[in-house]
Order: C-alpha cells, then sequence, then structure tokens
C-alpha cells in the first residue's frame, strides 16, 4: 500500500468518531439546542464500554450501556435546557467537567487493562482485487460502516422527510412548528438524547478501534473538535463526513510525520488539529461575514409557549 | 388539573440560598456514587474536609490553591460580565507560567527585585495574548470563543511538554521532564515555613481593583451596561468589540499571572502538570460567586479546600478525580437552581 492510501485509511479510522460525535452534535442543534458537552459525553461513553466490556467481554452489552448511559446525560441536558430553560452553554460545560471527573473515577480501577477484543472487522474479499477502494473498504469496522449508513440516513431524514421538515422547523421557528401542531418540546427531547447516545458511541469507537484500553482523559479535546466540526459542516451531515476525514487525516499526519523521523518535534505535530479547528473556522467566518451563517435561528434559545411572535 | 407550574419570566435575581442548596445536593449525588462503588461516603467526605481544613498545614495548602483560583477566577468573571465565555484560563495559565520561566532561562542573573518584576511582566503579557488569540477570532471573524479558548489550551499544554522535555530540559534533573530548580532571586517570598506565597497580596489586590472598577469607574459601567442588554448598549454607542478584546486582555493576563505565581511561589521549576485544572475549576469559582468580588474570595477558599481534599482522600484508596465530578456535580446543580426558583407552583388550570 502506498503512502496516500495508507493515509486514507488513518483518515477514516480517526475520523469516524469524530464524525459520530459531530452527527450528534448535527440533530442536538437542528433541534435548536447547543451540545458543549461532547467532550464529557464521548469520555462516558468510551469509560462505560471499557468498564462494561472487561467485566461482561460481550461487545454488545458494552456498547448498548455506553448508549445508555450517554443518552440518560442527554436527558439531563434536555431537561435542564428544554424544561428549566436554563444556559445551555453553561449546562454544557458542567457536562464535559463532571463527564471528565466521573470517567476518571470510574475508570480508575480498569485503566491501563487491555480489552477483551476490538470492534469486528467486515472482510469483502471480493473487493480485494480492486487496488485503492479494495485496501480501503476491504477491511472496515463495523461501526464505521454504521457510520457511512448513518450520513445517508441523516442526510434523507433531514432533508426528504416531513420528520426532518419537523426538526428543521423546531430549530429554526419552535413557534411557527408548534402553531404547525408539531410537539416543539417532545422533538427536542428526542433529537438530544439521540444526539447525546451518537456521541456516546463516538467514544465507544475511540476506544474500540486503535488502542483498546482506557486512559484519563484519553480523548483529549475531540469532542470540542467535533463541535468546531459542527460549524464547518454546516449543519450538514454529508459536509460533516468530508470534514471529519479531513480532520482525521490531519490527526493521523502528525502521528505518520512523527514515525517516518520528522525533523519537527511532535509537540508541535499534534498541535496541528487544534491549530486547523481555530484557521478554519475563522476563514468561515470571513468567507461568510455577509451571509447568513446556516445556523438553526433559535439556536441556543429557549423556547417559551407563552411568548409569540 | 389541579396543580400547574408556571414560569415567572420577571424573576431574575435568584435567591441568595441556591449556590448553599447546590452544593449540599452535589454532595449527595457523589455521596450515592460512592456508596455505590463500596465506600462510606461520610468517611470519604470527613477525609476531605480535615485533609483541607482539619490542620494548619492543610489550611495554608487550601490557601496556596485558592490563589490561582482567586486568579483566574477573577478573570473569567471580568469577561462573563459581557457574556464572553473563556474557558481558556488553563492555556493562558499555562503560558504565563512559561513565559515567566523563559525570564530564568534567558536571563539568570538578574537581581531578586528585577527579576521578579520581569516574570511577572512577562507571566502577564503571555497570558493577554493567548487571552487575543481567542478575542480577535471572536471580534472579527465571528468565531465562538469556546472553541478557540479550548483548543488554546490544548495548544498550551503541548508547548509545555515541548519545552520541559526538550530545550528547556534540566540537565541535572536525572533525565525528568522540567526545567532547572528557580534561584532564591527568582523565587516569591513565602510565609515562614509555609508553602504559602505572596502571590496571595496580589490576587487580593487584584479582587479590590475589580470591586473598584466595575463599581465606581465609567468603564465598569459600560461593562454592566452591556451584560444587561448588548443591544442597548450597541445603541448608545458603546464599541462591543473593543470591550470585548479588554475583557480578554484582563482575563487572560490575570490568569498568566496566576501561572508565573505558580511557577514562582510554589513548584519553582516549570515542570508537566503545573496546573491541576485551575482554569477548569475557576470556571465554577466565577459562576457560584456570581461574579461577585467578595463571593469570589469565599469560593476560591472553598474550591482550593476541594482540591486539597481530593488529594487527602488517595490515601484511602479513591482517585482524586472525585473532587473533579463533584465540581461538575455542583455546577449542574447551581444552573438547574438558577432556573428552578424562577418556577411557581399555582393552583387551578
Amino acid at each position: 500500500m502506498d503512502f496516500v492510501t495508507q493515509l486514507l485509511i488513518a483518515a477514516i479510522t480517526a475520523g469516524t468518531p469524530l464524525l459520530l460525535a459531530t452527527l450528534g452534535g448535527i440533530l442536538n442543534e437542528r433541534a435548536g439546542i447547543i451540545q458543549l458537552g461532547a467532550e464529557g459525553l464521548m469520555l462516558m461513553g468510551a469509560v462505560t464500554t471499557c468498564i462494561v466490556f472487561i467485566r461482561t467481554e460481550n461487545l454488545g452489552a458494552a456498547l448498548l450501556a455506553s448508549v445508555g448511559v450517554t443518552a440518560a446525560l442527554g436527558l439531563v441536558h434536555a431537561f435542564l435546557s428544554i424544561t428549566l430553560r436554563a444556559n445551555q452553554t453553561m449546562s454544557g460545560l458542567a457536562m464535559t467537567l463532571f463527564g471528565s471527573g466521573f470517567s476518571a473515577y470510574l475508570g480508575k480501577s480498569i485503566s491501563g487493562n487491555p480489552l477483551p477484543g476490538m470492534l469486528p472487522r467486515l472482510h469483502l474479499d471480493f473487493l480485494k482485487p480492486v487496488p485503492v477502494i479494495g485496501d480501503i473498504f476491504g477491511n472496515l469496522d463495523v461501526l464505521t460502516w454504521f457510520s457511512f449508513v448513518l450520513v445517508i440516513v441523516l442526510h434523507l431524514l433531514i432533508h426528504r422527510t416531513s420528520w426532518g421538515l419537523h426538526l428543521r422547523a423546531v430549530g429554526d421557528s419552535p413557534a411557527t412548528a408548534d402553531v404547525m401542531g408539531v410537539h416543539v418540546r417532545l422533538i427536542r427531547y428526542g433529537y438530544v438524547t439521540v444526539g447525546a447516545m451518537l456521541i456516546g458511541l463516538a467514544g465507544a469507537d475511540m476506544v474500540l478501534t486503535v488502542a483498546p484500553t482506557w486512559n484519563e482523559g484519553l480523548t483529549a479535546g475531540r469532542g470540542w473538535i467535533a463541535v468546531g466540526l459542527v460549524i464547518f459542516a454546516r449543519w450538514n451531515p454529508v459536509r460533516a463526513l468530508l470534514c471529519a476525514y479531513f480532520f482525521g487525516a490531519l490527526d493521523s499526519l502528525g502521528f505518520r510525520m512523527q514515525l517516518l523521523g520528522s525533523a519537527i518535534p511532535p509537540y508541535f505535530l499534534k498541535m496541528i488539529p487544534y491549530v486547523v479547528t481555530i484557521l478554519v473556522l475563522m476563514y468561515l467566518g470571513y468567507r461568510n461575514r455577509n451571509k447568513p451563517s446556516g445556523t438553526p435561528e433559535s439556536l441556543g434559545v429557549p423556547y417559551i409557549r407563552e411568548q409569540r411572535f | 388539573m389541579p396543580w400547574r407550574l408556571e414560569f415567572d419570566s420577571s424573576r431574575i435575581r435568584t435567591p441568595w440560598w441556591t449556590p448553599i442548596v447546590s452544593v449540599a445536593l452535589a454532595l449527595v449525588l457523589c455521596a450515592i456514587f460512592i456508596y455505590a462503588n463500596g465506600m462510606n461516603p461520610v468517611t470519604v467526605y470527613s477525609k476531605m474536609i480535615k485533609g483541607a481544613f482539619g490542620t494548619s498545614y492543610g489550611i495554608t495548602e487550601t490557601l496556596v490553591k485558592a490563589i490561582p483560583l482567586l486568579l483566574c477566577g477573577l478573570g473569567i468573571a471580568v469577561a462573563y460580565r459581557i457574556s464572553v465565555w473563556n474557558i481558556g484560563a488553563e492555556g493562558q495559565l499555562i503560558v504565563g507560567a512559561i513565559a515567566a520561566t523563559a525570564v530564568t532561562i534567558y536571563f539568570p542573573n538578574l537581581s531578586g527585585f528585577w527579576s521578579i518584576l520581569l516574570m511577572l511582566i512577562f507571566g502577564v503579557a503571555a497570558g493577554a495574548l493567548w487571552g487575543l488569540l481567542t478575542a480577535i477570532p471572536k471580534t472579527h471573524f465571528g468565531v465562538n470563543e469556546l472553541i478557540t479558548s479550548l483548543m488554546l489550551n490544548y495548544v498550551a499544554l503541548l508547548a509545555l511538554d515541548y519545552v520541559t522535555f526538550g530545550p528547556w530540559k534540566d540537565p541535572q534533573g536525572f533525565n525528568m521532564p522540567g526545567s532547572p530548580v528557580f534561584t532564591d532571586a527568582q523565587s516569591l517570598p513565602v510565609l515562614g515555613a509555609t508553602r504559602l506565597h505572596i502571590g496571595l497580596i496580589f490576587a487580593l489586590v487584584a479582587v479590590v481593583i475589580y470591586y473598584l472598577m466595575i463599581r465606581f469607574t465609567r468603564w465598569g459601567y459600560e461593562l454592566r451596561l452591556i451584560g444587561a442588554n448588548p443591544n442597548a448598549a450597541r445603541y448608545a454607542g458603546i464599541h462591543i468589540n473593543r470591550h470585548i478584546i479588554i475583557v480578554m486582555l484582563i482575563s487572560g493576563g490575570l490568569a498568566g499571572l496566576a501561572g508565573m505565581a505558580e511557577v514562582s511561589g510554589v513548584s519553582h521549576k516549570l515542570m508537566q502538570g503545573i496546573s491541576p485544572g485551575y482554569g477548569y475549576t475557576a470556571i465554577i469559582v466565577a459562576w457560584l460567586a456570581k461574579l461577585n468580588p467578595l463571593g469570589l474570595v469565599v469560593t476560591s477558599v472553598l474550591f482550593g479546600g476541594l482540591i486539597v481534599g481530593g488529594f487527602s482522600v488517595q490515601t484511602i484508596g479513591l482517585p482524586s478525580s472525585i473532587s473533579e465530578m463533584l465540581q461538575g456535580a455542583i455546577l449542574f446543580f447551581l444552573i438547574a437552581g438558577d432556573m428552578v426558583t424562577r418556577f411557581r407552583i399555582r393552583r387551578g388550570a
């Protein structure tokens, strides 16, 4: 395999958790709720997966548990921001703080222990003879395939179905949606919970692919990069896929240059994804300075039924 | 329905007791987790309290931890006044510590006064610059400051790794990462035989200045105006962007000062883990204090105690991250409490 093919595979591997978390964020924000707790949710998803997987040696149970725990945390965020109309920024920050502390507390006993397995891979032998495609798609794990399907499903859901119309209406103009007879709160609760589950799955994916073990704070800001990716992707699932792989590539490029014995110290290579996140956001902000940003119009604004506009 | 919950939007001020109730509920929630984990929560909490406030050593250690919390919390509070969500205090503290250490590396033979003064200037300037890197993308490119300031935390952390493993590594350090140990001329004066350093005075002076500036100057008035109603402030001709840049410079500068005080007053060398998450804890410190200066002093001592108490439970086999968990839970109940008290139960449909 040549360097580019290897880099593409690495980009998909490193990009899949980013993609899952970004899709979760898109669902949250399309429904009008900011989700800044992604980092904490990913950590909770990851630590739950590790604990249950080590205890039961059952991958399915581990994934279910991690999705269940993050769904519960998502409900907390939904309750605070939808029912109590609390500050969504602060609620997300609290989620991240609690998630990093609680995951470290829970994971203390299994820290560094190897997991009993990794994600199963789909060996598509019929693709093997095809040069580049075979190398890339012949040996991907099941969550990566799931993320491909999810991108298509979410794209169709958001842009081609009446459910998607309701979702967009709830995020852009909840008052109008309410008048149309759409149950604003119920839909918001639903998407915030499902979004949190996807972010939790992103954490599970991180520990089940490359280095199958728990380490405190192992997401290292990936959750926050996903929060940025939601903006790059302009709340669109297909663009989310491209953006996530771009960052996956950046992430693994640094690692690969290190392996190749680059003269640049590894610390600077590791800074690349963070610095590029800021630079791309600045570029997008500059380019779109006179255009509507594509942000759901009621993002972050609690909907209060008594106030009609 | 005979009973109804009603949201009363006229209640803006929350009662004084919500922070206290929030802390209590967070303690109960964490007690449940501790109990479920097979430990006795009463033992754990009493161990934490004893560790933090039970001995004179514990008390001075708590105050040592309160200094960076107070400085960072103050900076965060200034920015939050106009709804600039700086969560980059951690990175701003780290670059402050790096810049102060640069003085000791490049000007090793200065006298005590000039050395400390230069370290102060470098630390504050580096923190302020790091704050500016968050402010400019926000004001000129419309980039959300939460993402920028957090990304910069990771960049600062990697820069710290680079200098401590790389060019500044102490040749006499037995191959451990970290800068050479500071000389006496490069260290802040301490109180007697304790580790409590003069940074406490810096922090208290900063609190008084903050209070006076907010309360009695035109600048403070404009900040309060923007905080109360940004649109009205804009129509009144206040340059909001300029204020965003100023508050981020102050916010970063105070965190940079905290970083300088940490290296020069506590660790006496630049090393890994120079901050056990002071920048993040300071966010809660500022919120719990409701941005009030006196409240900031109280909450930073409380959270300093929480950090010291967190360390002291390690002796009974618990991780110190238990204090982080408590902090997150406190913040959850705090934001919930702010809103819950605005609901009223009404009888009738």
